[in-house]
């Protein structure tokens, strides 16, 4: 079995990563959550007995470290924003958040399916397949999701 | 009003999703390295001869390659051979780009640099090594190379060993000429050859050209 060179899964998933994270946990965090998902990644790479399906494994680390970083901003008002440069400013929170934070607080698995669903824009088996799950529950997460925002967002 | 949700779900993230790539990369390799997990770090150089890419591991340079030589290729090769723990990490590769530097304004003339062999097998490594020993501004014979290398017969395998060699420049390989006095092949093509052997004044400097 042969890996392709780390630096490629940077190139080849990266964005979408950071897109997926910035869905999970707002933009001032997904940069931390990415640098963590790929440190992690990297730890774990020559041990992969498996090379099939980097996407999918990717995705696994970065929901975690998305769980990760809500327990953290929950047990913890200030976070700490970077490690890697203390005094680069913190990201501009985009125009429409509010909506994203009721996201963010929705249970873990409603969460990523809506991200994977609205921000990603993947078909219902392809969010089942990479959550490990069937195309119905992908489904379902993403409609019990739904009706939990529509009555926390609307008025 | 599902609609509604539906398209600000949709719409709402796209400004904002850019990861900065560059300090991503940054502190990944620096991070790496400080965990041991840094196997193949890659920069590049602008040198004279055009853009070399530079090929480290924590053993020595692995790798140097002219332009055109795939860079893809090389990294998968190395993923295979050596570890695919591979990342671009240009600061790794410092000390070499610093020699080379040197080497070509002229105020180097021998590398101080560990070489990785890894990409180098049996016979093919003795004559390699042979080949470091030839001094700055001498040349040899791919019969004597092939005779240093332990098979004086084998000067055909040895030049094949050259015309691979993994590390062109820092393993002197544009040392190696015809008996004849022909210059012979050379991986990066035969003017650079010949731009590294003027530099070194084997070769009179061009005239006019």
């Amino acid at each position: 079995m042969h890996l392709p060179p780390f630096e490629t899964l940077i190139d080849a998933h990266a964005t979408e990563l950071h897109r997926f994270l910035v869905g999970c946990v707002g933009p001032t965090e997904a940069e931390d959550c990415l640098q963590e998902t790929f440190m992690s990644a990297l730890r774990a790479y020559r041990r992969l007995d498996n090379g099939d399906n980097l996407r999918a494994w990717l995705y696994t680390i970065a929901r975690r470290k998305a769980t990760d970083a809500i327990r953290r901003g929950a047990r913890r008002p200030t976070r700490e924003l970077t490690r890697v440069d203390p005094v680069a400013p913190p990201a501009p929170e985009p125009p429409d958040d509010g909506i994203w934070r009721s996201v963010r607080d929705l249970p873990g698995k409603q969460r990523d399916a809506i991200v994977h669903r609205f921000v990603l824009d993947l078909a219902y088996a392809e969010i089942g397949s990479r959550m490990g799950t069937s195309e119905e529950a992908a489904r379902q997460n993403v409609s019990a999701g739904l009706r939990r925002l529509r009555r926390e967002v609307a008025p | 009003m599902t609609r509604d949700l539906e398209t600000r779900l949709t719409d709402s993230l796209a400004p904002s999703t850019a990861p900065d790539l560059v300090r991503l990369r940054t502190s990944l390799a620096r991070r790496a390295a400080d965990e041991g997990l840094l196997d193949v770090a890659y920069g590049s150089y602008d040198s004279p001869l055009g853009p070399l890419t530079l090929i480290v591991t924590p053993r020595g340079l692995v790798r140097l390659s002219y332009p055109g030589e795939g860079i893809a290729d090389q990294l998968d090769e190395l993923a295979e051979r050596v570890s695919p723990r591979i990342l671009e990490a240009p600061e790794r590769t410092d000390a070499v780009r610093r020699q080379l530097e040197e080497y070509f304004i002229g105020e180097r003339r021998t590398f101080e640099l560990p070489i990785d062999w890894r990409l180098v097998r049996g016979f093919a490594g003795n004559v390699l090594r042979a080949t470091v020993r030839i001094p700055f501004g001498s040349v040899s014979s791919y019969r004597s190379v092939a005779a240093e290398a332990g098979s004086p017969n084998a000067y055909r395998a040895a030049g094949n060993a050259l015309g691979s060699n993994p590390v062109p420049i820092v393993v002197p390989c544009h040392r190696v000429l015809h008996a004849g006095g022909g210059l012979g092949g050379y991986t990066g093509g035969v003017d650079r050859k010949r731009f590294l052997l003027r530099l070194e004044g084997v070769l009179p400097a061009a005239s006019g050209a």
